[in-house]
């Protein structure tokens, strides 16, 4: 009878337990499912397929891999320059010209796919598009006269003043003041060397083993000098920059750790009977913790202007505050032998803390140091960007131009190889301070 | 027997003076190496401190004296605009509530996400055990590109807004979990599965029923630190354009005095928000981690 009771009861238990896991399991999707709807509407989601500029994401896309030489006729004089990106720093030097350039009286560019454009005398020009005709064009004072018929193809866009030619093999911009060829190729042009460098076009095998190619300077320094110094790439700046976000990183954790660390003392049950003392310590960790990195940026950037050090700083005062936490809570759970055994051979308490506390707890504390170090690299690429230091600049720089994506993409190819060895090194460190073997 | 004491014997005072010679050298080198660990230590910290200061626009000993200005400039003119205080709460708190909502969805987004690289990317419990590398490249790859770069490009394409710092939030979110999701789910007992397995049970309902229930809380509780985290990279995305409390500060910053009250307002709320948070998450994460059964 009462055995029965008690299943009965059991049973009973166990229905409703799983009749409130039942509804859990599909109220939290639920929830979360909705929580995701209003997200959807609050975020504008359906607007946002409009607003989205898919032209810029294909410029993007496009640009990072691959570079344009541009091909400029300036109709004032007829002189006609070739420029890599269009820039003054990849322009040719007299008397050089890309191969696909042919010519003289009439120079003709030869855009690939028999796509053919030709820059005839008198700022007149000709544009040959396989399967859609030749096209004639009269550039005069401001205005620009064609044959091109009323209805237009959608790739091309014209107007009296300005004709834009967009095919896939490149582009072509007709004013009155210019005529402007673009010449798309995959690579990351100049990357080595620009034009203004003897060493450009010269091999690694060539420069290392050959003979002198500059007589000034010896191959190996000359083409060091003139890589380092690449006006279009900048790698001597790129490095210093990198140099710099790396330096933010170590200045600020170490120097958070060092300041952490007598501090975390005071807050430390153990090690602070006073309880106002270690109430003030705490909460003062706890209030620039949660001013956070960013507050700490903008009020320190006022103080000592855009550079690393401000990035320095303000992650040495955020992470005092997380370090101080981290590691009162590991003086927290030391072992109390070891201090007794210490004292017991009539230590005093500073000599104590150096022979009973420190061993125990700073494997655990330096893991953490360079946990944050490696993390904090991260968080130097986003302060610089607001302090002004750093990649992190260098990179809010190239894309707000939103010109030289190659070079964007560089920048992030290199902060991704940063943040990996910092991955790498911090990992390494830290097995071997755990002392375990991976 | 008598033999080997006596021998013992006889040796003993020279082994001794052996022990005590070599522990000594051990200790000497000991401390060689580690004063040259430290003075390489300090000499990286001082020239790196000198590097920094000289880099910097300002110096760092003329700055220390200016530490205080901007703070106090902000307090007494919001103090003196105290009454103005609560109605710029008001004002802000949309935004405040789009910053919080940016990290949630990118928490919620990337924890997802996270759990199905981790689960692939698993030894034991992979779908592919073959592609166990890629899906941990993926991850680090993930972990590594800062989200502020993934934010500027995606507002290029997408323009301002909450949505492209919710994405590179999301994606730095998934790499980050994803790899402690893994490191937890590497001690997952594997018996749940197999018995699953021996049912007919298909590889996404063995992970759902068979692995999950061990390891929820474990990742609930990561994800809620996560969550955390978030918040403050929202609000800093915020400040290169997208959107939320960020974007008002910078707006607020550019304005410069007069209107420090709003500056003040804003970075009331961003540092109460934060501790809020904190704290919740604290006591949640302290509940799932010791068991506790409500």
């Amino acid at each position: 009878m009462t055995a029965t009771d008690a299943l009965i009861d059991t049973k009973g238990q166990a229905d409703r337990l799983f009749r409130r896991k039942r509804l859990m399991s599909f109220a939290l999707p639920a929830l979360v499912l909705a929580y995701l709807t209003y997200i959807f509407f609050a975020f504008d989601v359906p607007g946002l397929a409009e607003r989205a500029r898919w032209d810029n994401a294909r410029t993007l896309a496009s640009d990072s891999w691959s570079y344009k030489t541009h091909v400029t006729r300036t109709n004032r004089d007829g002189e006609i320059t070739f420029a890599v990106e269009g820039e003054r720093k990849g322009e040719y030097p007299e008397g050089m010209r890309p191969d696909w350039v042919t010519g003289t009286d009439i120079v003709t560019i030869d855009l690939g796919g028999d796509h053919l454009v030709r820059l005839l005398p008198d700022n007149r020009t000709e544009i040959e598009i396989p399967g859609f005709g030749s096209i004639s064009a009269q550039a005069e004072g401001r205005s620009v006269t064609t044959n091109l018929p009323e209805t237009l193809p959608e790739w091309i866009n014209a107007s009296d003043r300005r004709v834009a030619i967009t095919t896939p093999e490149g582009r072509i911009t007709l004013t009155g003041s210019k005529t402007e060829v673009f010449n798309y190729f995959p690579g990351w042009e100049l990357f080595w060397f620009t034009f203004a460098s003897p060493y450009y076009d010269h091999g690694v095998t060539e420069i290392l083993f050959g003979d002198r190619i500059d007589p000034a300077r010896s191959n190996l320094k000359g083409a060091w000098h003139d890589f380092w110094s690449n006006p279009m790439w900048r790698h001597g700046d790129v490095a210093w920059a990198i140099g710099e976000t790396i330096l933010m990183a170590f200045l600020g954790t170490m120097g958070a750790a060092m300041i952490a660390l007598p501090l975390s003392f005071l807050a430390a049950r153990k090690f602070a009977p006073l309880m106002l003392v270690r109430t003030f310590t705490r909460r003062l960790f706890d209030f620039v913790r949660g001013v956070d990195a960013l507050i700490w940026t903008v009020v320190l950037a006022r103080a000592f202007g855009p550079g690393p050090m401000t990035g320095a700083l303000a992650i040495l005062v955020t992470d005092t505050g997380t370090f101080g936490k981290i590691f009162s809570e590991a003086l927290e759970n030391t072992d109390d032998k070891q201090i007794e055994g210490i004292a017991s051979t009539g230590a005093k308490p500073l000599q104590r803390y150096r022979f009973g506390v420190i061993p125990q707890v700073v494997p655990v504390l330096l893991a953490q140091v360079l946990y944050f170090f490696e993390s904090n690299t991260r968080s130097a690429t986003v302060i610089g960007a607001i302090t002004g230091g750093g990649i992190g600049l260098l990179l809010t720089q190239a894309i707000q131009t939103q010109q030289s994506w190659e070079n964007v993409a560089y920048y992030i190819i290199l902060v991704v190889l940063m943040v990996m060895a910092m991955d790498w090194l911090s990992g390494k460190l830290r097995a071997k301070l755990i002392g375990r073997s991976t | 027997m008598s033999d080997a004491t006596l021998s013992g014997h006889n040796s003993g005072p020279a082994s001794v003076d052996a022990i005590q010679s070599s522990y000594l050298q051990q200790v000497q080198r000991k401390r060689l190496y580690g004063g040259l660990t430290l003075m390489i230590f300090a000499l990286l910290m001082v020239a790196g401190f000198m590097t920094a200061d000289a880099r910097n626009a300002g110096g760092f000993w003329e700055g220390l004296h200016n530490v205080g200005d901007y703070p106090a400039d902000v307090l007494s003119e919001a103090w003196e605009k105290r009454a103005a205080l609560p109605a710029l709460i008001v004002k802000y708190f949309p935004a405040l509530v789009e910053t919080i909502n940016i990290a949630a969805v990118a928490t919620i987004l990337g924890a997802g996400l996270g759990l199905i690289l981790s689960l692939l990317s698993t030894r034991g419990l992979a779908r592919w055990p073959r592609l166990i590398p890629v899906f941990r490249r993926t991850m680090d790859i993930m972990r590594a590109i800062p989200e502020i770069v993934i934010a500027l490009v995606l507002i290029f394409v997408l323009g301002g807004g909450p949505v492209p710092a919710m994405i590179a939030i999301a994606i730095h979110t998934a790499g980050a979990l994803g790899k402690m999701f893994s490191e937890v789910a590497e001690n997952a007992d594997l018996k749940p599965l197999e018995g699953l397995a021996s049912t007919g049970a298909t590889w996404a309902q063995g992970m759902w029923l068979g692995i999950l229930p061990q390891v929820a809380p474990n990742y609930v509780s990561y994800a809620l630190l996560r969550f955390e985290i978030n918040i403050r990279a929202s609000a800093i995305l915020g400040f290169v354009g997208a959107g939320g409390l960020g974007y008002e500060l910078r707006n607020a910053m550019a304005w410069g005095p007069g209107r420090f009250d709003d500056a003040a307002a804003i970075f009331l709320l961003l540092f109460g928000t934060i501790i809020f948070f904190d704290q919740l998450s604290g006591r949640f994460r302290n509940q799932l981690t010791t068991g506790g059964q409500a």
